[in-house]
C-alpha cells in the first residue's frame, strides 16, 4: 500500500481513488476543493449582485435574474461552502487531533461527502434549467411555495441530500471524538479545535433535524399537493419561519464555533503560550450551543408574535454576548505577554477579533427588539450577518488553511502572497460592508434589485461595490498561493513548532496517522514531551499490525441514485413518466444500500513487517 | 487470567444475565400493561383534563423502561449516550414550549 503510494501514478489513478477513498485526510481534499469550488460560484454571484448596485437605477441583472442571484448567493455560501470547507478542516485536523487513525465511520465520512457534492450539484443545474430559486435563501412560504417553475423545487431537493450528508458528517466527528481519543487523551485534554467541533457537532445532529422536517413539508405542499403552508386551505406560512430558524439559528454557531477553535489553537501555538481559561473557554462554548436553541425567534420579531415572546427571545439573543465576550477576552489574554509571532496565519486571526466584535455589537442592537423594527430586512442586517460570518468565518478557513496546509499537502503556502491576500480581503471586507450599515440606516431595504438616483445611496454603494473587487482579488490570490504551493517550500513535520498532535505526524501524515498511537500526557500533548526535552510522543503500543477500511466507490453510487431521483422528484408534477426516474434512483441507491449490508468488507491490515521496512 | 477465577466469574455472570432476563422481561410486561391502561383510559372516555396527563406520564415512564432497560442506558459507560438523549429530549421539549407559549399566550 504504502510503498505504491510513494510511486508516481497516472491521472487515472488518483481519479479513481479520490471516488473510492474513505482515508479522512483525502476526504478533506474533496471537501476543501468541492466547497472551493462552490465558494467561487457564490463569489462570482456576490460580484454579480454588486456590479448590479454599483450606480443607481442599473439594468445590468433583470429583476428576476437578481432574485435567483441573491437566493443562491446565500444559499451557496451557507450550505456548499461554508459548512464544507469547515468540514474539510474538520476531517483534515480532527482525527490527528486526538491521535485516532480515521474517523469512527470512513464510510458514511465518504458518503456524507458524495451526499454533499451532489446535493450541491443538483442545486446548480437549476441555473441550466429554467431558472435558479427565487425566494431567498430563507425560502420563506408562501414566496416559496407559490414561485413559479422548478427553481424552488431544486432548492428542495438539493438542500435536502446535501442536508443528509452533513447530519451524517456531524454523527461521525460526534462517535469519532467519543470513542476514538488515544490513551491519556481525556475529555479536558483535547484541544479547543476538537472541542468546538465536537459541540458544532451536537448542533448539527439537533438543528439539522428541524430543517429536513420544513423542506419535506415544503417538498409535499409543491409537488404533491398538500397545504402545510397554504392559508387558503387552514395551513400556517408562520410554521416554515419557524422550523426554519429552529434549524437556522444554530446553523450559525455551527459555522463559527469550530472556528473559535480554530482561533484558540492558532493563539495559543503563535503566542507559544497555553490556551488562557481552557477551562473556561470549553465551557463557554457549550453555553453558546445550549443558548443558540432557544434564541430562533429573534428572526422573527416583526412577524407579530407578541411582546412577551419577543422579550424573552431578546433577554436570551443578549445572554449569548456573555459567553462570547468570555472567549473574547480569553484571546486576549492569550495574547498578553507571549512572545508573538506574526504571519499570515496570525493575521487572519487578529483580525478577526475587532472585526467579529463589532458584527457581535450590533448583533446585540439588532436583538433589541424596538430597534429591530427599524433595522429589519435593511441593510443594517446584510452587514450585521457579513461581519459575523465572513468576519468570523470565512477569516476562520483561511486562517486555518494557512495554519494546516503543510499538514494538509505538505507544503507551505507562499508567506508574501498569503499577506497580499490578506490586507486586500481585509481593507476589501471593510470597505464593503462597514459602509452597508449606515446604507441600512438611511433605508436601504435587502433584496432590492435598484435604488433610485435620488435615494443618496450613491456613494455607499460605489464604495460597498469597490470592496467587494478587492475581496475577489484577494480570492484570486489565494488560489494563485494554493497552485503555486504545489511546486513551493516542502513543509517539515512540524512548522510552527506546534502544541497539538496533529504536528507530532509527518507533513502530510501517512495513510494510518500514528504507526503508533501515541500516550497523551497532557493539555497541549506534544508541548509536554518538548518541555521534557523529547522530539516526539511516547508511544502507548507496541508496533504491531494496523486495521485499515477498504477504499469503496458504493458512496459516490448511493449519492449517485439519490441525484438521480431528485430529477424525478421535480419533474414528475409536469409528467408522471418522470415518476420512473424517481423510482429508478431510489432502488438503485437501495440496492447500494443492500449491497454494502450484505457483502462483508472487513478492511485490510497493514503488517508489522511493512511498518518496519518503512524507515520514517 | 488463571481458570479458577475464570468460571467464578463466569457463575457470576450468569447470575448477572438471570437478573437481567428477569428485569427485561418484568418492565417488559409492564410495558404491556401499560399500553393496555392506556387503551382503558381513552376507551372509558374520561375527562380530558385527566386523560391526557395520565397517558403522558404512561408514556413517559415506558420511554423510561425503553431507554433504561432495553437500551442498556442503565449500564455503566453510556454516559454520553445519556447526555446525548437528554441533550435531544431537551431541544425538542424548549421548541416545543418556544413553539406553545408563543401559540397560546
Amino acid at each position: 500500500m504504502s510503498i505504491a503510494a510513494t510511486q508516481k501514478r497516472g491521472f487515472g489513478a488518483v481519479l479513481w481513488d479520490y471516488l473510492t477513498t474513505v482515508d479522512h485526510k483525502k476526504i478533506a481534499h474533496l471537501y476543501l476543493f468541492g466547497g472551493g469550488l462552490f465558494f467561487l460560484i457564490g463569489g462570482i454571484e456576490a460580484m454579480l449582485i454588486r456590479i448590479q448596485l454599483i450606480k443607481p437605477d442599473n439594468d445590468f441583472l433583470s429583476a428576476g435574474l437578481y432574485n435567483e442571484m441573491i437566493t443562491m448567493h446565500g444559499t451557496t455560501m451557507i450550505f456548499l461552502a461554508a459548512m464544507p470547507l469547515i468540514f474539510a478542516i474538520m476531517n483534515a485536523v480532527l482525527p490527528l487531533q486526538i491521535g485516532a487513525r480515521d474517523v469512527a465511520f470512513p464510510f458514511l465520512n465518504s458518503l456524507g461527502f458524495w451526499l454533499f457534492m451532489f446535493g450541491g450539484i443538483l442545486l446548480n443545474c437549476s441555473w441550466f434549467l429554467g431558472g435558479a430559486p427565487d425566494a431567498g435563501w430563507t425560502g420563506y412560504a408562501p414566496l416559496s411555495t407559490t414561485s413559479p417553475g422548478h427553481g424552488v423545487d431544486f432548492y428542495v431537493m438539493g438542500l435536502q441530500i446535501a442536508g443528509a450528508g452533513t447530519l451524517i458528517g456531524g454523527i461521525n466527528f460526534l462517535v469519532t471524538v467519543v470513542n476514538m481519543r488515544a490513551p491519556g487523551m481525556t475529555y479536558m485534554r483535547m484541544p479547543l479545535f476538537t472541542w468546538a467541533s465536537f459541540i458544532a457537532s451536537v448542533l448539527i445532529l439537533f438543528a439539522f433535524p428541524a430543517l429536513t422536517v420544513g423542506l419535506f413539508l415544503l417538498m409535499f405542499d409543491r409537488m404533491f399537493g398538500t397545504a402545510f403552508f397554504d392559508v387558503s386551505l387552514g395551513g400556517n406560512t408562520i410554521i416554515w419561519e419557524h422550523l426554519f430558524w429552529i434549524f437556522g439559528h444554530p446553523e450559525v454557531y455551527i459555522l463559527i464555533l469550530p472556528l473559535f477553535g480554530v482561533f484558540s489553537d492558532v493563539f495559543s501555538t503563535f503566542a507559544k503560550k497555553r490556551l488562557f481559561g481552557y477551562t473556561a473557554m470549553v465551557f463557554a462554548t457549550m453555553l453558546i450551543a445550549f443558548l443558540g436553541f432557544m434564541v430562533w425567534a429573534h428572526h422573527m420579531f416583526t412577524v407579530g408574535l407578541g411582546p412577551v415572546a419577543n422579550s424573552i427571545f431578546s433577554i436570551a439573543t443578549m445572554a449569548i454576548a456573555v459567553p462570547t465576550g468570555i472567549k473574547i477576552f480569553n484571546w486576549l489574554a492569550t495574547l498578553w505577554g507571549g512572545n508573538i509571532t506574526i504571519n499570515s496565519t496570525m493575521l487572519w486571526s487578529l483580525a478577526f477579533i475587532p472585526s467579529f466584535t463589532i458584527g457581535g455589537m450590533t448583533g446585540v442592537m439588532v436583538a433589541t427588539v424596538a430597534a429591530d423594527y427599524q433595522y429589519h430586512d435593511s441593510y443594517f442586517v446584510v452587514a450585521h450577518f457579513h461581519y459575523v460570518i465572513v468576519g468570523g468565518t470565512i477569516f476562520g478557513i483561511f486562517a486555518a488553511l494557512h495554519y494546516w496546509w503543510p499538514k494538509m499537502f505538505g507544503r507551505i503556502l507562499n508567506e508574501k502572497l498569503g499577506k497580499l491576500t490578506f490586507w486586500t480581503f481585509f481593507i476589501g471586507f471593510h470597505l464593503t460592508f462597514f459602509i452597508q450599515h449606515f446604507l441600512g440606516l438611511m433605508g436601504m431595504p435587502r433584496r432590492y434589485w435598484v435604488f433610485h438616483s435620488g435615494d443618496h445611496l450613491d456613494t455607499g454603494n460605489l464604495i460597498s461595490t469597490i470592496g467587494a473587487f478587492l475581496m475577489a482579488f484577494a480570492v484570486i490570490v489565494f488560489v494563485i498561493n494554493a497552485i503555486v504551493s504545489a511546486r513551493g517550500e516542502k513543509a517539515p513535520a512540524d512548522p510552527w513548532d506546534g502544541r497539538t498532535l496533529e504536528w507530532a505526524t509527518a507533513s502530510p501524515p501517512a495513510h494510518y496517522n500514528f504507526k503508533q498511537t501515541p500516550l497523551v500526557r497532557g493539555l497541549d500533548p506534544l508541548w509536554v514531551e518538548k518541555a521534557e526535552g523529547k522530539a516526539e510522543m511516547t508511544p502507548a503500543e507496541p508496533l504491531g499490525d494496523i486495521h485499515m477500511p477498504n477504499n469503496s466507490f458504493l458512496p459516490f453510487l448511493f449519492s449517485l441514485g439519490l441525484f438521480v431521483a431528485g430529477f424525478g422528484f421535480i419533474y414528475q408534477t409536469d409528467n408522471k413518466a418522470w415518476l420512473a426516474v424517481l423510482i429508478g434512483g431510489m432502488a438503485f441507491s437501495l440496492a447500494m444500500m443492500v449491497i454494502r449490508s450484505m457483502k462483508d468488507d472487513l478492511g485490510h491490515h497493514i503488517t508489522k513487517e511493512e511498518l518496519e521496512r518503512e524507515a520514517d | 487470567m488463571t481458570e479458577n477465577t475464570g468460571s467464578k466469574l463466569d457463575s457470576f455472570q450468569k447470575k448477572k444475565n438471570k437478573e437481567e432476563m428477569q428485569q427485561q422481561l418484568i418492565s417488559f410486561a409492564l410495558m404491556i400493561v401499560f399500553t393496555i391502561l392506556a387503551f382503558v383510559v381513552v376507551i372509558t372516555g374520561m375527562d380530558k383534563m385527566i386523560a391526557i396527563p395520565i397517558l403522558i406520564t404512561l408514556a413517559v415512564v415506558q420511554v423510561g423502561f425503553q431507554f433504561y432497560y432495553f437500551m442498556h442506558m442503565k449500564h455503566e459507560g453510556h454516559e454520553m449516550a445519556a447526555v446525548m438523549i437528554y441533550g435531544g429530549v431537551w431541544a425538542a421539549l424548549l421548541t416545543l414550549a418556544g413553539l406553545t407559549v408563543i401559540t397560546w399566550w
